[in-house]
């Protein structure tokens, strides 16, 4: 793990002018997890999305900061076998003590990487996540799990470590962001769903799905064209800040990551043409975004031909992988977050393994720490959580539509029938 | 079922993490770190099967 760049050189504006662009990843993705839900609750998917990323903003400048540090920071660290493992930084709170300069930005950069993995959970809870339940969810994941991870991969702790410790290539690797942000967001999406259950109604008796499609296709298929630019720079920023790339390689970064996503687009149409039909609009936006996840971990690492591989591949699992979770086992995912996120998240890493020589046990190593330990961590976090504050929303909740029960109006008023405009005079 | 798949999922995470401090060489490091991905997968298929069991007030 390399230290940021100084203040006020090239990499830095280069960097200072990407993270401008991030934002536009929230906004794509809060259009397409509104698209993708019910009408009587696209106020409260909206209002819930900014309620996240603002949650998850200032948890994370209070507490989390202190938790990932930056690599050479101080930190807690054990020593195995002569080996030692950095475990977990010790940075001051509330960000006390933060010089100007690159540091500052990098923490303006994981803020917005934060709220995007908050964003996750809340395509996948859609329909009957509580509001303030799904907050301090958030709050959880901004303050302890996302800060501990990132710290091991971003931070300089043991699993950037691998190489220098044991051999294993460069340590673990994600210049990106598929793992820290994307998986973590992907496996707390799944602890959520398990614990909070299906939408009523969306499984019979038998256990047969029922099909409940998203209220606006537009808006799913505009938010992802929308998150195109801010993942290019996304990718691009995390690879100049975390993995020490010079800026001449942004445009070969940006390249990938636009091959890797249309491979997967392509990937999606395909097989839900060949298998339906007609071609999917949802899985088809969900495949491209898929893409763009597993580019995540790659783009800094292959050749434009390895990302559009690793981007067919991708765009086969999501599309699949929505087919198995919703039909066979049973995890109502309105959003597709889990398959989009956590698995194509993870076939990147994976893949990084695959196309970088003595990469792949460090990569097999950094996943299974997301599996064996992020997720059970997350779990564990989301059920306390729900013992003492039940996260899933009553009868009326789900009869009336979140709109109207927890925000007391609807997202579209002018749907309402106005008994005076139709009754005889 | 989901408790003992949360568990297992932790167990295989341990022996992988161990074979890394344990094993110098490549060859029994390797076998490690794949029983340790087995564990895991028990675990996962065994997390998704507790999953799997709808909540009463979601049918």
């Amino acid at each position: 793990m390399t230290p940021y760049p100084a203040a006020y050189d090239l990499p830095m504006l280069a960097s200072m002018a990407l993270v401008a662009i991030i934002p536009l990843v929230l906004a794509g993705f809060v259009l397409m997890n509104t698209g993708l839900g019910r009408t009587r609750s696209a106020a409260h998917s909206m209002l819930g999305s900014l309620a996240a990323i603002a949650v998850a903003a200032l948890v994370f400048c209070v507490v989390g900061f202190s938790w990932e540090g930056v690599a050479g920071g101080p930190a807690h660290t054990l020593t195995i076998a002569g080996s030692h493992w950095d475990w977990l930084a010790r940075a001051p709170f509330c960000l006390l003590g933060l010089s100007p300069g690159a540091t500052p930005l990098a923490v303006l950069l994981q803020v917005f990487a934060v709220g995007l993995a908050a964003l996750i959970p809340l395509s996948a809870g859609a329909d009957r996540w509580r509001l303030s339940a799904s907050c301090l969810s958030t709050a959880l994941l901004a303050g302890w799990t996302y800060p501990l991870f990132a710290h091991w991969v971003w931070g300089g702790g043991w699993l950037a470590q691998l190489g220098s410790n044991y051999g294993l290539g460069r340590g673990f690797l994600d210049a990106g962001g598929a793992g820290t942000i994307q998986v973590v967001g992907g496996l707390t999406a799944l602890s959520v769903v398990w614990i909070i259950g299906p939408r009523r109604g969306k499984y019979a008796q038998d256990g047969i799905a029922a099909a409940i499609p998203g209220h606006n296709i537009v808006y799913v298929l505009f938010g992802a064209l929308l998150v195109l630019p801010g993942w290019i720079a996304l990718n691009a920023a995390c690879a100049i800040l975390f993995a020490a790339a010079p800026p001449a390689q942004i445009p070969l970064i940006a390249l990938n990551t636009m091959l890797s996503a249309a491979a997967a687009c392509v990937a999606a149409v395909l097989i839900t043409r060949l298998r339906f039909a007609k071609p999917d609009a949802s899985l088809s936006a969900n495949g491209w975004v898929g893409g763009l996840v597993a580019s995540s971990a790659v783009c800094t690492f292959v050749s434009p031909l390895m990302a559009i591989g690793v981007g067919l591949i991708a765009g086969v699992l999501v599309t699949f992988s929505v087919e198995l979770l919703e039909l066979r086992l049973a995890v109502d995912d309105p959003g597709g977050a889990i398959s989009v996120h956590a698995v194509a998240g993870i076939w990147g890493l994976l893949a990084v393994g695959f196309f970088v020589p003595g990469q792949l046990l460090a990569q097999v190593v950094g996943v299974a720490t997301l599996l064996g330990l992020v997720l059970p961590l997350t779990y564990a976090l989301n059920w306390m959580l729900d013992r003492v504050f039940p996260q899933r929303t009553g009868l009326d909740g789900e009869r009336l539509g979140m709109d109207l029960h927890e925000l007391g109006a609807g997202a579209y008023p002018e749907f309402v029938i106005h008994n005076e405009e139709f009754v005889e005079r | 079922m989901k408790l003992a798949g949360m568990l297992l999922l932790l167990a295989g995470w341990v022996i992988v993490v161990s074979a890394l401090a344990l094993f110098a060489r490549p060859g029994p490091r390797d076998l490690f770190v794949l029983a340790g991905l087995g564990v895991q997968l028990l675990g996962l298929i065994l997390a998704f099967r507790g999953g799997a069991r709808l909540p009463r007030e979601a049918k």
